[in-house]
């Protein structure tokens, strides 16, 4: 049993019944992308090449892994929250919008799940 | 609004003229679809990585077509560009820098900030031979 008031359950929730969450999720995952993408473009500028010896061993490195990761799951994370108001935002029919999001969740959660299997498994790789 | 007979108020965005604002706010939208399309290609070159030697060469074959070099080139203004003006957004939500020559200066800033920083990012990388 709650002891929270129906007023206070409702409060601050808003027309969408979500309040502020969505909002401010992105707001939060952008802050962590600037410091994670201005790593990621000095990083790639500071590597001698890009060839698989040298990628690899950088990948190999704990805090690089860590960074990548981190980068991975937040862009991903902020890119299905960007998506999601665009879907709601243009398309109109309920069932190609529900289809759409989904689908786009499904790609978002893969995409995220290969990019840091794919770290994981070079980090915890033999060093090349 | 075919119907002068109920002739209701127009949303905001069906009666503005066109100006600045309007060019960056949506570009701010269109580059961070570039960027989630983006995410494919970074993914897909860490999953080559991943995969051995034989993936990142062919991976590395992909990345070397003079197609994907453009798309690359436009993926990292998409990203300077959504970069900078989150940052301009960011202090939005905060309260700050709605004066109107604040933000026609805060707009400049960053739609040349993004095409100086993309062309010092490629700058570095064909001196540093990646391309």
């Amino acid at each position: 049993m709650s002891l929270r008031s129906p007023v206070g359950r409702v409060l601050g929730l808003g027309a969408a019944g979500e309040g502020v969450g969505h909002w401010w999720t992105q707001r939060v995952t952008s802050v962590a992308l600037v410091l994670l993408g201005l790593w990621f473009v000095f990083a790639l500028i500071a590597l001698p090449d890009r060839s698989y010896e040298t990628v690899t061993a950088w990948m190999h490195a704990p805090f690089n892994a860590v960074m990548l990761s981190l980068l991975v799951g937040t862009a991903v994370y902020h890119s299905q929250l960007g998506v999601e108001v665009v879907v709601e935002d243009y398309v109109s029919d309920h069932a190609a919008k529900i289809v759409t999001l989904l689908a786009l969740k499904f790609i978002h959660i893969v995409l995220g799940a290969l990019g840091i299997f794919s770290v994981l498994r070079v980090a915890f790789g033999s060093a090349a | 609004m075919s119907n002068p007979k109920f002739e209701r108020p127009l949303s905001p965005f069906m009666n503005y003229r066109w100006q600045y604002t309007n060019t960056l706010s949506i570009l701010h939208r269109v580059t961070g679809i570039a960027l989630s399309v983006g995410l494919l290609l970074f993914v897909y070159w860490l999953v080559s990585a991943a995969n051995g030697p034989e993936a990142y060469a062919s991976a590395q074959a992909v990345f070397a077509h003079p197609l994907t070099i453009v798309a690359l080139v436009g993926f990292s203004f998409a990203f300077f560009y959504h970069l900078l003006n989150g940052v301009r957004h960011l202090v939005w939500d905060a309260g700050h820098g709605f004066e109107k020559s604040t933000a026609r200066t805060s707009g400049w800033l960053v739609a040349i900030g993004a095409v100086v920083l993309t062309a010092m990012l490629w700058f570095l990388l064909v001196r540093g031979g990646a391309v």
